[in-house]
């Protein structure tokens, strides 16, 4: 194009490049405090409040909190939820997802509705509540967090799009080879799926990754529970840094309840934000298949 | 490839030869069938056992009865529910604030989306979509971490910007008039970026030609954006808030149990239905009452998800759920 920019259309486009910065930038700033108040003293933040800079630079927190057994617990717990889940989840997802998307698979369109009806009604937690507790007795297991999450509709219906997607031949020329329906998912349809598959795995590694609630609802026993649960037991009570702090007997000793609280999302949110700028890209891509209607 | 178009005619052939009974059918295909099983399985015991189990809100549940034993009350425990205050209140709180977030969320992403579209710089782009798409991915634990700077009488970050300039400082956490305000601001930060994104898809799927031709016409930045952006994103803006308000009546819990918590003096700006049941459940020990409300929100939910789906199969048919 070899039109000349006005100045009115100069400054819309300045003005919007100031918009998305100042948003961005109100997007990492809860970030960058939150990473220096974990790096303050405690009495720093108790003089003179929460901080984008730190007043009085610290590493008592991280080291309080990392001379600790129970973060690398509650890692461990979130660690094998997320590789553990995740890998389940996609194994009964792409299952489900493959044969209904064959249109030679005559009662697909029962198992589609008999799926598809759960995202329209819902029994409602308490009726889950009184199942899992009384009838399947998954109280502080760890397969509470793991097992009624392994499908969501959603995401099976996004995979099984995907599958749609590719050309049919491709599976039936193997079929004339001989193969069977198991083998063609795993050797064909799913080599080829990898960048849906890259994507849909990111959604359920989030989702177990950030799980909490069930924890909150059926773990009673503290060395189950994940990360973020821990982070929420570490906010709802000043318990926690008293426990990290119980050996120091110092006077005037301010107990590092707010810092340890910060240094404590920052090693929970610390996987996220490394990896994150790698993998964004599989995000978007997973968002845009679904809208490859199916 | 050749090879494979006469034996797909014979192989239709021996087919209607065939009777199509069932049990041929799974036969045929048993491997396909024997695959979708064990989602079967785990959608019959966490999704459709829960349902059925929606006969305790007409029972006087008792757990060491359990299902089975309880007697039925018939419409008692729904009853109870609808001559208390709370249920306006909370059904008030849970669609007032869904409205918000919905409303504002769509405007910001829009926005976001519209200013990212304009923009030419590729490296700009790909990285500050990087930024505003990342609180997307906290849990709403960590997000309540995030608050707790925020919002403090002492220390926190929104008295500090109060006292600066002069005003005396307010203590949130007993105040339920600034929580909604709080409640969309917290909802934009995680939300608008991440919402952007299809929007972008669709701006970017517009065909450039129509936007040169309006520029040899002499259309300006803006004109461009307010006659052709906008008009074009209408259907996308428009589907999906069809399919936002289909769950309107389904509270956000994560976030509002993670952030409020159970601070009663917030509760007549922020209790909605689900933190009103997860109460009702875990603090009253009311089992049958809880689901009795529980059943009633599935129910409107559900009327909700229909009628909308009605308007959308309407309005653009390709966009609507089933």
């Amino acid at each position: 194009m070899n039109i000349k920019e006005s100045a009115g259309d100069r400054l819309l486009l300045i003005i919007m490049y100031v918009a998305i910065t100042v948003f961005a930038i109100a997007c990492l700033l809860p970030f960058v405090t939150v990473l220096s108040s974990s790096l303050s003293t405690e009495t720093a933040i108790m003089t003179y409040g929460f901080k984008v800079f730190p007043k009085e630079f610290s590493l008592e927190a991280f080291r309080l909190l990392l001379q600790d057994e129970t973060i690398y617990r509650s890692y461990g717990v979130t660690i094998f939820i997320t590789v553990v889940g995740t890998t389940l989840a996609m194994l009964v997802t792409c299952a489900m997802a493959y044969p209904l998307s064959l249109r030679s698979l005559k009662y697909r369109n029962y198992i589609t509705f008999y799926v598809f009806f759960t995202m329209l009604f819902h029994g409602g937690l308490v009726t889950s509540y009184i199942l899992i507790t009384k009838y399947l007795g998954m109280t502080d297991t760890i397969w509470v967090l793991i097992i009624p999450s392994l499908l969501n509709p959603f995401n099976m219906f996004l995979m099984r799009n995907f599958f749609k997607s590719i050309d049919e031949s491709l599976a039936e020329s193997a079929k004339i080879d001989g193969a069977n329906d198991i083998y063609i998912m795993f050797r064909i349809m799913i080599p080829v799926s990898l960048p849906a598959m890259a994507a849909i795995s990111l959604f359920y590694a989030i989702a177990f990754w950030n799980k909490w609630f069930e924890a909150m609802l059926y773990i009673r026993n503290e060395n189950l529970f994940p990360l973020q649960y821990l982070i929420k037991r570490i906010l709802d009570s000043a318990d926690f840094s008293r426990q990290l702090a119980q050996d120091i007997t110092l006077a005037e000793y301010a107990t590092p309840t707010l810092t340890t609280r910060m240094a404590a999302t920052i090693v929970t949110i610390g996987p996220i934000i490394f990896l994150y700028p790698f993998l964004q890209k599989y995000f978007v891509k997973g968002l845009l298949i679904g809208s490859v209607k199916g | 490839m050749d090879s494979a178009i006469p034996y797909q005619r014979q192989s239709q052939k021996i087919n209607t030869k065939k009777k199509n009974s069932f049990f041929q059918e799974i036969r045929k295909n048993h491997l396909l069938y024997l695959l979708t099983l064990p989602g079967i399985l785990l959608i019959f015991v966490f999704a459709y056992l829960p349902i059925f189990g929606i006969v305790i809100a007409f029972q006087d549940f008792r757990p060491i009865e359990g299902v089975f034993g309880s007697p039925f009350v018939g419409f008692e425990n729904f009853r109870f529910f609808f001559e208390s205050t709370e249920i306006y209140r909370v059904v008030f709180n849970t669609v007032y604030l869904n409205l918000l977030f919905i409303l504002c969320v769509m405007v910001v992403s829009v926005s976001i989306a519209i200013a990212f579209s304009e923009i030419n710089s590729k490296k700009f782009k790909v990285f500050m979509q990087t930024i505003v798409t990342l609180p997307h991915f906290l849990s709403w634990t960590v997000v309540a971490m995030i608050v707790s700077i925020f919002l403090p009488y002492q220390g926190g970050m929104v008295n500090q910007i109060l006292n600066m300039f002069g005003n005396e400082s307010i203590t949130f956490y007993n105040e339920a008039k600034y929580w909604p305000f709080f409640l969309v601001v917290i909802k934009i930060w995680h939300a608008a970026g991440f919402g952007s994104i299809v929007y972008l898809a669709t701006i970017s799927g517009i065909n450039p030609e129509i936007f040169e031709s309006a520029s040899i016409d002499g259309a300006s930045r803006w004109r461009k954006i307010w006659h052709i952006t906008l008009p074009m994103l209408k259907p996308t803006i428009i589907l999906l808030m069809l399919l936002a308000l289909g769950g309107i009546f389904y509270g956000d819990f994560g976030m509002i149990y993670a952030i409020v918590g159970p601070n009663a003096l917030l509760y007549p700006t922020t209790d909605v239905i689900d933190t009103y049941v997860y109460r009702a459940l875990m603090e009253l020990g009311n089992m049958s009452m809880s689901s009795a409300v529980g059943l009633f929100q599935s129910f409107v939910g559900f009327i909700l998800v229909l009628t909308v789906n009605q308007i959308t199969r309407k309005y653009s048919p390709d966009s609507a759920l089933y």
